[in-house]
């Protein structure tokens, strides 16, 4: 038997399961918040067009609008002006292979209990490879944190220094990108980087590192408690949009039933 | 004596709401200087530019010299009370559920004789303060006033009919993040509001003024008016029991349109300050609409902050003043839209703000405490059109005067070697 044929059937056996990653779009989901002078980012919106009604008797639909940034969704290298001039940085350029790959899963949780400013360090991600193995290039690492169950104000956790969620550290993620070869990196806050990362050198290191080599961010990311350590397998496939730097996006995992 | 206005008692679920009825809107062009100046407040009657003579009514030529050359100006406005009837009875649905109604004739000390409404507390064949004010229809009339005030004037029926006072009444402040908005709730509570609801957008961003409004007791509720199901949600919720609305919601940046890049903060614009208004009146409007005879805590009033470069760009915020023209424009819609149920569109106009966006303006600019006390004002004395703030008087004057004019002076360029 092929391996998609195998595969098709353990998906209707439920021997491998699908995981839902995403975060449902809503118009109350936190976005990132910039100083207001700069350009903001859009939330979520909906519009209906018609419902069943004089505007479209046997027909309901909606005209929606977000930013790329918005809700669960996909950084491409050209998001940041470190990879602003590496070939096929956008979304509709990015080949499609890379949508679809193995996935790592680092367990953030009980130290971001403890520091909700937890900067993930290299040491951190040492350790996690004693237990678990050597992180396989080209592979997704996701961060948990379980950060997405968080609601209202404490998600962005704003104060008046800023917001404050964990993250990697520029050190943690140089050496996933230079020294494992990862495809991206994602997490559960509204960022790939933590809520202080402004304050870092380079500030945001994980957008400046990641995209300046071309990887990929995920971020907004929901039920990283339903996927093991490794053996997933990730499908992050942004919409294509022409140039876009990112886009919102159903992110699933398929993980082998214990 | 006025006798003090309590808070109604709790609505018996088993009677119909009573239907709105309104005093007849048809006048003739000439009098509508009359509606004019009663929209701002002011009691004018018409006058000869030619012979100086004051007349009343309104006439399309002067009694005294036939000039056609009439305008309107104010007048002193004490007089003498010389005749008075009470209407018992009349086929007008309006009045019929008003009666009975007083009315009398006033000798103006200025020359004029008009028709007028007399308040409860005016004795018979006394001096009389005569105020102009907008009926139902939104039609000027003529009130007779005690010369001095009286306790408790604003509670008599006939007050309550022509304005919007907020006593009593229950009203939502739509931005509970505006820097405004705790100077609002303030007054309108001191005004005697039952209850002030603010909407607040975005819960999950705080915001130091949220405290300020929990310690005043206002009901803060969810609502952002750029997102139209979280609009319909909260008039489904208060819809029934908004009577007064105060939309201050605006989003503003500077900049005109070549002093930035994008269409971003233009399109932020549109959709607080012209969208959202629109929004806030396709959910909140039918229901207010439908409650503007409903007695004490009737529906009565639908207020808008605007900027005052609405009348004629200001460049330095170019963009936003487009927005404003646009919200401006609206609000005239608005008020023909509600103009059958008498829901008053009420306007309060800035000039620049004392915010951190009009920063390097250099004074004077309007603080929110009174944007606050003109507003309640406007509304005590059922305003269409309230200027706040000498920039917005002055715009307001200039653009009377010439609105070309007006225009070229706000669009200079920069002075050349």
């Amino acid at each position: 038997m092929s391996i998609l044929t195998q595969l098709a059937g353990a998906l209707s056996s439920g021997s491998v399961q699908v995981i839902d990653l995403t975060h449902t779009l809503d118009p109350d989901f936190p976005v990132i918040i910039l100083p207001p002078e700069f350009g903001q980012c859009a939330r979520f919106r909906m519009e209906e067009i018609s419902a069943y009604d004089h505007r479209g008797p046997a027909w309901k639909w909606h005209n929606i609008s977000m930013s790329e940034h918005t809700g669960t969704h996909f950084d491409a290298p050209s998001h940041w002006i470190s990879g602003r001039d590496l070939p096929s940085n956008s979304v509709d350029a990015i080949k499609p292979a890379d949508f679809i790959g193995p996935v790592v899963v680092l367990d953030c949780v009980e130290a971001t209990e403890n520091d909700e400013d937890f900067e993930l360090s290299r040491a951190d991600i040492e350790e996690w490879e004693k237990a678990h193995g050597k992180i396989p290039e080209h592979s997704w690492v996701l961060m948990r944190t379980d950060w997405s169950k968080r609601s209202g104000a404490e998600y962005l956790n704003m104060r008046e220094d800023g917001p404050h969620s964990p993250g990697p550290s520029a050190e943690a993620i140089r050496f996933l990108i230079d020294e494992r070869g990862i495809r991206g990196f994602g997490t559960e806050t509204v960022g790939t980087d933590g809520g202080q990362a402004a304050h870092a050198t380079p500030p945001y290191p994980a957008h400046y590192f990641l995209h300046g080599a071309g990887r990929y961010g995920l971020q907004c990311l929901a039920n990283l408690d339903k996927l093991p350590a490794t053996g997933a397998v990730l499908f992050a496939a942004p919409l294509k949009i022409k140039d876009g730097t990112g886009s919102p996006l159903r992110v699933l995992a398929m993980v082998e039933s214990a | 004596m006025t006798e003090a206005l309590f808070p109604p008692p709790k609505k018996n679920p088993q009677k119909r709401s009573i239907k709105p009825t309104r005093p007849p809107e048809v006048r003739s062009r000439a009098s509508l200087g009359l509606t004019a100046a009663a929209a701002e407040g002011r009691f004018a009657l018409q006058q000869c530019t030619h012979c100086s003579a004051w007349q009343y009514p309104p006439r399309d030529a002067c009694v005294n010299c036939l000039s056609t050359d009439l305008e309107w100006n104010e007048i002193a406005a004490e007089g003498t009370l010389i005749a008075e009837t009470t209407v018992q009875t009349s086929p007008r649905l309006y009045y019929r559920e008003r009666m009975p109604w007083r009315m009398g004739t006033v000798q103006l000390d200025a020359g004029p004789v008009i028709l007028a409404h007399l308040h409860e507390d005016v004795a018979e064949k006394s001096r009389v303060r005569m105020i102009a004010r907008l009926d139902r229809a939104g039609q000027g009339v003529l009130v007779a006033m005690p010369v001095e005030d009286t306790p408790l004037m604003e509670d008599a029926s006939l007050m309550r009919e022509l304005t919007a006072d907020p006593k009593h009444r229950r009203i939502l402040i739509t931005d509970a993040r505006a820097s405004n908005a705790p100077a609002i709730a303030k007054s309108l509570f001191d005004a005697g509001a039952a209850t002030v609801f603010a909407g607040e957008a975005e819960a999950w961003r705080p915001y130091p003024a949220r405290s300020e409004l929990e310690n005043l007791g206002v009901d803060i509720m969810p609502l952002d008016v750029t997102d139209t199901l979280s609009v319909q949600t909260l008039a489904g919720e208060i819809g029934g029991k908004t009577d007064i609305l105060v939309n201050n919601a605006q989003f503003v940046r500077p900049g005109g349109a070549m002093s930035r890049n994008d269409t971003g903060f233009a399109r932020d614009e549109i959709e607080v300050n012209y969208l959202g208004m629109m929004r806030l009146a396709q959910a909140f409007g039918p229901a207010m609409n439908s409650r503007t005879s409903d007695g004490i805590n009737s529906a009565a009033a639908w207020v808008n902050i605007l900027y005052v470069g609405a009348l004629a760009n200001t460049a330095g915020f170019g963009a936003f003043a487009a927005s404003q023209a646009a919200a401006y424009s609206l609000s005239q819609c608005l008020r023909a839209e509600f103009r059958d149920s008498g829901l008053r569109v009420m306007n309060l106009f800035t000039g620049p703000t004392e915010d951190d966006w009009f920063q390097l303006l250099p004074p004077p600019k309007v603080l929110p405490q009174a944007i606050a006390r003109e507003l309640v004002k406007g509304l005590q004395a059922g305003l269409e059109d309230v200027w706040c703030g000498d920039i917005a008087k002055d715009v307001r004057e200039r653009f009377r005067r010439d609105p070309k004019v007006l225009e070229r002076e706000l669009t200079f360029g920069s002075e050349g070697p």
